[in-house]
């Protein structure tokens, strides 16, 4: 399985703006390179990347060839109530991994 | 991304300009590879969230405790916990081999380890698993100094090191030294040349989109000198690193460092 880098703040005042940061560790095969026999490589990349806090989507991003390997993620969003932020992650090959983080609102 | 002809003629341009002098670098002015970089770069290495490689450290620790071989058993069933046991290890590689009756590199121990105390076969060289390993070992001794072990016995292969690096070869009759000493303050093409000081390996290199070794990063220099890439775990290899690692002691280790 593939791992997941989440950099959330642990605590935070209502009302402020939070820097969320998630990496995934993932090859993002483009499908346009070829092996040493001339092989097409199949593409395998990661389609979507979804952000949930308590339930409701505040990030939403899709994914192409062009991302580089292990794609890195940096957003905002402002803290509203305490709860948990749910990321997720699904692409080709039925990749599919989903991480989630607390945060306190004081 | 290969070195292009545009690049190797404005080093050859640089190179012509300057005349060469060919001495260490004094060790006051020695600096790593990050002081060159811009500041995303820098950020991304310094935040363990944001840094890639710390992606193969969590892979490593998960690799330290799994057991393996036909003895079934796991790095961590001799050497305990990694965080202390493996504390400063790494700063110390490449170290002599009784064995062998040379220096061995940090990836060649992982692998004595695997093949004479598992009884596991050899992990390949930049296979995920070696990589993941010695970036897990290696994250032990981060900001500790480089310190190549004082040993008689490793000062043969330090000066053969050292040989290789002032030596010219390739067909464009370059040695390390000319760049990494003469004209580490220059650019090739766009890029700064640096000091060639190895403290953050196995650096998550972005140009490579994966962590890689820094036998792989000689290789790469090899090919852009256009001339034949040692093996990698060959004795001359070993010895260039070791040599490097003696240029660079008591500067701080990095790993796993990003570079561009």
């Amino acid at each position: 399985m593939a791992r997941a880098l989440i950099n959330v703040p642990p605590k935070a005042k209502k009302g402020d703006i939070i820097p969320i940061k998630a990496l995934i560790q993932h090859d993002m095969e483009t499908g346009y390179r070829h092996d040493f026999v001339g092989k097409q490589i199949p593409r395998d990349i990661i389609s979507l990347f979804t952000c949930k806090y308590n339930g409701q989507e505040i990030m939403r991003a899709d994914l192409f060839p062009a991302v580089a390997a292990n794609p890195f993620m940096s957003f905002f969003t402002v803290a509203t109530e305490s709860g948990k932020l749910e990321f997720t992650w699904s692409g080709d090959n039925g990749f599919e991994v989903t991480e989630t983080a607390k945060i306190t609102v004081e | 991304m290969s070195i292009g002809p545009l690049k190797l003629i404005s080093a050859l341009l640089l190179l012509g300009a300057i005349p060469g002098v060919a001495a260490e670098i004094p060790l006051a002015e020695r600096k790593s590879g990050y002081e060159f970089m811009g500041r995303e770069t820098r950020s991304m290495q310094d935040d363990d969230t944001a840094n890639p490689g710390m992606l193969w450290v969590l892979d490593g620790a998960t690799a330290w405790n799994r057991k393996t071989g036909t003895e079934n058993k796991s790095c961590a069933d001799c050497h305990g916990d990694a965080a202390s046991s493996m504390k400063g290890v790494a700063a110390r590689y490449p170290a002599f081999n009784e064995a062998r009756g040379r220096p061995v590199n940090l990836e060649q121990q992982i692998n004595i380890c695997r093949t004479d105390r598992q009884k596991a076969p050899a992990l390949a060289f930049e296979s995920k698993e070696l990589l993941a390993l010695s970036a897990h070992v290696t994250r032990q001794s981060r900001d500790m100094p480089i310190a190549p072990p004082n040993d008689e016995r490793i000062k043969p292969f330090v000066e053969a090191g050292r040989a290789t690096f002032f030596r010219r070869q390739g067909q464009l009759n370059f040695s390390c030294s000319q760049c990494h000493d003469d004209n580490w303050n220059g650019r090739l093409a766009g890029a700064p040349i640096t000091q060639a000081h190895p403290v953050g390996y196995p650096i998550y290199r972005l140009e490579w989109q994966n962590l890689g070794s820094l036998q792989r990063r000689l290789r790469n220099c090899m090919t852009g000198m256009r001339t034949e890439p040692y093996d990698f775990g060959s004795s001359d290899i070993v010895d260039l690193e070791l040599y490097l690692k003696w240029r660079a002691r008591d500067m701080k280790v990095e790993a796993p460092a990003v570079r561009p």
